[in-house]
């Protein structure tokens, strides 16, 4: 349904300076002094302007790539993008070689600079990071792919420059799988719906004749899980969003929910509800085999692998309320690891194996939190009237999740949103959508 | 002279609106005591009927299935009307309220559903002629955020299936 545009990036390093360099951002803890950073619009000749209107019916492609730059790393919370309007030095001239004095003047203490070209309808970009302080370049990168793929070159240097000044992983270079929601709370209309992490590109999967709930991406592979009522049976169905192509995910006698794929993307995870009673089931997505997992009179449901594939954390109501459990992932070593007041739900790993994010409930609030992998230490991160299901970036520094108002008695109010926060606890923002949107699900890193 | 005015008439709006509040926190109170026994509902402003005195819902605690003194009353009427009328076969929809996780409220959906399938089948109603299915909090009949609404869509409802 959705074309994923293949694309080819021809990264030439040509200067890469490892030596040295002063600024570095430390992202374990909550940042109030975000680094102050100048992104200079990247420079395009007017050659390259008239085919950039041809191609994309964008004049200055370049500038518009390092609004996407800045857009990013603003919201990381980490940096502090300087206004444009402060800038001395013309962007072809700062690409070469900055006048770093000019620079330190606006308190600048890094800068982005760059060059595009569209030519034979390929998009050139080359971008810089420099260290102005230090008065020296910290990277350089080229790179080369199709022209309607702009937004996405700014994704990957926001991404290069993120790893470069924090020395990890970024997740700009990512998207976001979510339902979208319209109509009144009584007969809402579902749709899955699929967008970048800065809500441009949104993309509808499905028309919104059939509830959809819960999509979760596939860690490896352009695959999402999701349950849908198709035709009034709620099944977890398999969707290729390059092509299309829709199935159902194997033929229980009864609903088939929470689905969630394992680390390698080789299996899906999930509930299967049979006489009032929910299990956790794995299903191969290869030969098909379907093994149970959990065996109790209770509900288990929320199931998600630890990232080496050893463990599983679920939720479950055996001890009378919702709490969260883990055991290995063939079942065995069942142990409860949440012991706070209130009730605990959605556990979800961190892609990093240390934490498990989860939402509790507790005296008519709810909070998003983060607890290690036995128990211990328990943060609340957010609280709010509702707020639930919890989804890591790749890189599990941020978390995003839903978010619903209060309606009054006729149901007006009511609202259902996305929301981010760091796992410090701060940058807490909303994410934009077309619509309304819930149970959204953050991709793995598109390129690396 | 006039910050004097516009003190009183700021002293007066106070007092009109706690008057309004007292009223309104009344109201709401005496309301709920008449249709909720704990926090089961038990009026009848969203029930239905299968047949003449067959009303078509049951209504459930927070986080629970277990069937009330009345709900186990209505189905025993549901097992009647199914037995006089053997050609109908009966979905059972299960519900919960908006104030739980939604993975969660799915399978409590399909818990619910099968605590009134299993009261129907001890009244000898064949297990083939009903089926279940769990809508989870997505399918609430009142869309308000307090106490009484919950109420009300923590439910089963048997529905006709042919």
């Amino acid at each position: 349904m959705i074309k994923i545009l293949k694309i080819i990036f021809l990264i030439v390093l040509f200067s890469t300076n490892k030596a040295y360099s002063m600024i570095e951002i430390d992202i374990t803890r909550g940042n109030l002094d975000p680094l102050p950073i100048a992104v200079s619009p990247l420079f395009q000749d007017d050659k390259s302007k008239k085919n950039s209107i041809n191609e994309i019916k964008t004049e200055n492609v370049g500038s518009e790539i390092s609004l996407v730059v800045e857009n990013n790393l603003k919201t990381s919370g980490l940096f502090n993008p300087l206004s444009k309007e402060a800038f001395l030095q013309k962007p072809d001239i700062a690409h070469l070689k900055p006048r770093f004095e000019d620079w330190a003047l606006i308190k600048a203490q890094a800068l982005i600079t760059g060059k595009v070209t569209i030519e034979d309808k390929k998009l050139k970009v080359e971008f810089r990071l420099w260290d102005i302080l230090a008065g020296r370049e910290m990277m350089a990168l080229a790179f080369t792919t199709v022209p309607s793929n702009w937004r996405r070159v700014g994704h990957i240097i926001s991404d290069k420059v993120y790893e470069r000044l924090t020395g990890e992983k970024g997740y700009f270079d990512t998207r976001i799988i979510y339902v979208s929601e319209e109509g009144p709370k009584t007969a809402r209309v579902k749709k899955l719906a699929i967008m970048d992490q800065d809500g441009f590109n949104t993309k509808y999967l499905t028309l919104g004749n059939e509830l959809v709930l819960t999509p979760r991406f596939n860690p490896t592979s352009q695959m999402v899980t999701y349950l849908s009522y198709f035709k009034n049976l709620p099944r977890v169905y398999l969707l290729d969003i390059e092509t299309g192509t829709q199935e159902v995910v194997g033929d229980f006698p009864g609903m088939t929910f929470a689905p969630r794929f394992s680390p390698d993307g080789k299996k899906i995870i999930m509930s299967f509800a049979k006489d009032g009673n929910s299990d956790i089931y794995t299903m191969d997505l290869e030969n098909r085999i379907v093994e149970r997992i959990t065996n109790h009179p209770s509900i288990d449901t929320s199931p998600s692998y630890s990232p080496d594939n050893r463990f599983i954390t679920f939720n479950s109501d055996r001890s009378g309320f919702q709490q969260i459990y883990v055991m290995k992932s063939d079942g065995s070593n069942v142990k409860r690891i949440s012991f706070g007041k209130g009730l605990y739900g959605t556990p979800v790993w961190s892609p990093r194996g240390d934490l498990i994010a989860f939402t509790k409930l507790h005296k008519g609030k709810f909070y998003i939190g983060v607890m290690r992998t036995d128990g211990s230490g328990e943060r609340l991160l957010t609280e709010n009237y509702y707020q639930e299901a919890p989804s890591w970036s790749p890189n599990g520094r941020v978390l995003i999740f839903y978010r619903e108002t209060k309606s009054n008695d006729k149901g007006e109010g009511f609202s259902a949103k996305l929301w981010s926060i760091d796992l410090t606890g701060y940058n807490e923002r909303q994410v934009q959508t077309e619509t309304d949107a819930s149970d959204p699900s953050w991709s793995s890193l598109l390129s690396n | 002279m006039n910050f004097s005015k516009s003190f009183r008439n700021t002293f007066l709006v106070i007092l009109l609106s706690l008057i309004v509040s007292a009223c309104a926190t009344k109201k709401t109170t005496t309301t709920v005591e008449g249709q909720m026994q704990g926090d089961v509902y038990t009026g009848t402003d969203t029930v239905k009927y299968l047949a003449d005195g067959v009303p078509d819902r049951v209504f459930f605690a927070t986080n629970e299935s277990i069937l009330t003194t009345k709900s186990r009353d209505t189905l025993r009427k549901q097992a009647n009307w199914l037995r006089e009328n053997s050609s109908i076969n009966v979905v059972v929809e299960g519900h919960a309220d908006e104030r739980g996780t939604r993975e969660y409220n799915l399978a409590l959906g399909e818990r619910r559903a099968n605590a009134a399938k299993d009261y129907l089948i001890t009244y000898g109603i064949s297990a083939d002629r009903i089926s279940v299915i769990s809508y989870g909090k997505e399918r609430p009949v009142d869309s308000g955020s307090n106490p009484l609404s919950w109420s009300k869509n923590r439910r089963s409802v048997t529905v006709k299936a042919n």
